[in-house]
């Protein structure tokens, strides 16, 4: 339902700021149609003039391009009638496409084909008409207000009346005025949406110029949860199969040196060594588990699960039943939602038990984090599960926020109720599978 | 020298850690038979000619997942009487309950850093190769922040479970009783009250059956 035709069923339309929208919305269409015609025109004939040099021809081919430049001023415009705006029927591009490849795509899009099919439209017929009808009924209107004024002075005919008067002009715009503005407020107003509706029609987006933009967006956004994904992966393959293992050997030398050394200060130094080492180990390992946990890769979301609440300090009761694997980023953003979760509640809820709940209902997992703690909490609010969306200040969910883009990527939500007193209960869902 | 001379295969796809432990082993007088780089090797040298142990890291090529596990399952399967020890990068006992599915013969699962703790270390192998259960303190210390609230072990007092964390680490009543800083007679009594609350029937490893029930919680 279109606010336009909404307000011109409702009865408090001539008092509201339809009618004047639509004047504006009409009248202005005349200089800008002027100007759609005049470039149009001007620029058939400078590629006709050149089209024996051929660059005319080519300039021909670049007309679209002035269709997506009317296309955007006209949704503008149209504005004024559809306040929510018009949606751009042009695919997005990313940042990292020249200009001459925008250009290139701009020209061969559908839409800016019909954009410029909309502009010949305008410039020929649409703002000749609005002058007329809106310019005639504006005119009426105007002089209908000043009739008392002007009909004091000379004489002034109205159509069939003649006005000659102070009192028969007021006469006449107490009794005309309102029927005149009743009427061409109408009338005006029906054009006016019309030529929205149509503008919307011509200018929006098709069905499936929607749909290939939403697919495009989703796919790029995967992409983009996929290349993190990856990238944590060869980090974490790196420092395995590489730091780590220099670390191991590190250690093992240093042991055997430990027992072929005597009792004294060079092995105490070697002692001592050992022991560093084996902490930037531990530092290590520990680091390594929060870029990309192994256990998820090799057993899965459950595993990994269980072996982040063996960690917790609080104890941490997990029940999660998934029928298969799930695709990986989708378990990797469980996980590190669970994470950050139970990292939260050990910090700020003063909970003393916590539940992990897991299942997949109607092709999506639910994840549930469930404590007892004090409740209360809010996004960047260090006082209890910091939360998820629209981050005030992340202070304390830094890491939550980013998680919830992460699963908004994949079509997934997070959610927080936390009632003061508790408990809080976080909520994590996500499609089970990745394409539509 | 050691108890006894083990006759030892072992399977680590860096080479580095591979020479490291080779040189260890071999400094503590076991025999190293062979020194392999993936699980398909390690299980065509243990059929071959069966060793006294294995020692395997979990993550090997080609999957570079969990084949030297999967590899130790199948060894433990056709081979029961080899001692198994696997060295494993992360405190994870998700790779530690497909290993425990049986219970006879010697197992062991260290993280790599104990390696560095020679001493420790070829004790700890010694213990596997005579049929003990080893599992590395950090896992234990994990298992045990997770037992707290449910399972057969809410009975244990936490001294109880001490002595159990300490028995699933392969030590002795000595060395458990060392350790904590009380008499041999007090491990004893503990042990005795581990396996009565556990209703751990004699004739059996107790012992063993212990430590399995605790790290299967």
């Amino acid at each position: 339902m279109n606010t336009a035709w909404a307000a011109l069923t409702s009865r408090r339309y001539l008092v509201s700021s339809w009618p004047w929208r639509s004047y504006a919305y009409l009248l202005s269409s005349v200089p800008v149609g002027v100007l759609t015609i005049a470039v149009l025109i001007g620029a058939a004939a400078v590629s006709a003039v050149l089209s024996p040099i051929l660059i005319g021809v080519l300039l021909l081919t670049a007309f679209p391009l002035l269709g997506v430049l009317i296309g955007a001023i006209e949704r503008y415009r149209a504005r004024l009638m559809i306040p929510a705006g018009i949606s751009s029927p042009h695919a997005q591009m990313p940042p990292s496409i020249g200009l001459r490849e925008r250009l290139r795509f701009r020209r061969r899009e559908q839409a800016s084909v019909r954009s410029l099919g909309y502009g010949f439209l305008f410039g020929v017929f649409i703002w000749p008409l609005n002058a007329l009808l809106a310019g005639i009924s504006l005119s009426v209107l105007v002089i209908t207000l000043l009739a008392p004024f002007i009909a004091r002075n000379e004489q002034l005919g109205m159509g069939p009346w003649t006005l000659t008067t102070m009192r028969e002009g007021l006469l006449f715009l107490v009794l005309f005025g309102p029927i005149w503005f009743t009427v061409s407020s109408y009338l005006l107003g029906w054009l006016a949406a019309g030529q929205s509706e149509l503008a919307k029609s011509l200018l929006g987006p098709r069905e499936e110029e929607l749909r290939r933009n939403v697919a495009e967006l989703r796919r790029s956004r995967l992409d983009l949860v996929d290349a993190f994904e990856t990238e944590r992966a060869r980090i974490e393959r790196h420092l395995h199969d590489g730091v780590q293992q220099r670390l191991v050997g590190l250690t093992m030398t240093l042991g055997l040196a430990e027992l072929d050394l005597p009792e004294g200060e060079g092995r105490r130094l070697v002692v001592k060594a050992h022991g560093e080492a084996e902490a930037a180990l531990a530092d290590l390992r520990e680091a390594v588990r929060g870029i990309h946990p192994r256990v998820l890769v090799d057993h899965g979301l459950e595993a990994a699960v269980r072996e982040i609440a063996d960690r917790s300090p609080l104890p941490v009761t997990v029940r999660i039943a998934l029928p298969d694997r799930l695709p990986m980023p989708i378990e990797a953003a469980a996980y590190f939602v669970v994470s950050e979760a139970l990292g939260n509640v050990a910090k700020h809820a003063q909970a003393t038990h916590c539940e992990v709940d897991g299942w997949v209902a109607n092709d999506r997992l639910v994840v549930t984090i469930t404590d007892d703690g004090v409740g209360s909490a809010t996004i960047g609010n260090q006082s209890g599960t910091p939360a998820a969306t629209g981050a005030v200040t992340p202070v304390g969910g830094t890491g939550l926020t980013g998680l919830v883009t992460r699963l908004d990527a994949l079509g997934g939500t997070l959610d927080l109720t936390s009632p003061p007193g508790g408990p809080t209960r976080l909520r994590m869902e996500s499609p089970c599978r990745l394409d539509d | 020298m050691p108890a006894r001379r083990l006759s030892i295969v072992l399977a680590e796809d860096s080479l580095l850690l591979r020479e490291g432990l080779a040189s260890i082993l071999d400094r503590a007088g076991h025999e190293v038979r062979d020194a392999v780089g993936d699980a398909d090797a390690l299980l065509a040298v243990v059929r071959k000619e069966p060793p006294d142990v294995v020692i395997t890291d979990v993550r090997m090529p080609p999957g570079h997942s969990d084949e030297g596990l999967r590899a130790a399952a199948a060894i433990r399967a056709e081979l029961p009487a080899i001692g198994i020890l696997v060295l494993s990068q992360y405190v994870a006992d998700a790779y530690l309950s497909s290993l425990l599915e049986s219970t006879t013969g010697g197992i062991g699962y260290l993280l790599k850093d104990r390696v560095g703790h020679v001493t420790e270390f070829l004790a700890s192998l010694d213990r596997v190769a005579e049929g003990g259960t080893v599992v590395d303190p950090e896992v234990v210390r994990q298992l045990l922040a997770r037992r707290r609230d449910d399972g057969p072990l809410a009975a244990l007092t936490p001294r109880e479970l001490e002595v159990l964390a300490l028995m699933a680490e392969g030590r002795v009543n000595s060395s458990i009783a060392a350790q904590l800083v009380v008499s041999e007679a007090a491990v004893r009594k503990h042990v005795g009250n581990i396996f009565a609350k556990l209703q751990l029937e004699d004739g059996r490893d107790r012992r063993v059956s212990a430590v399995l029930t605790y790290l299967r919680g």
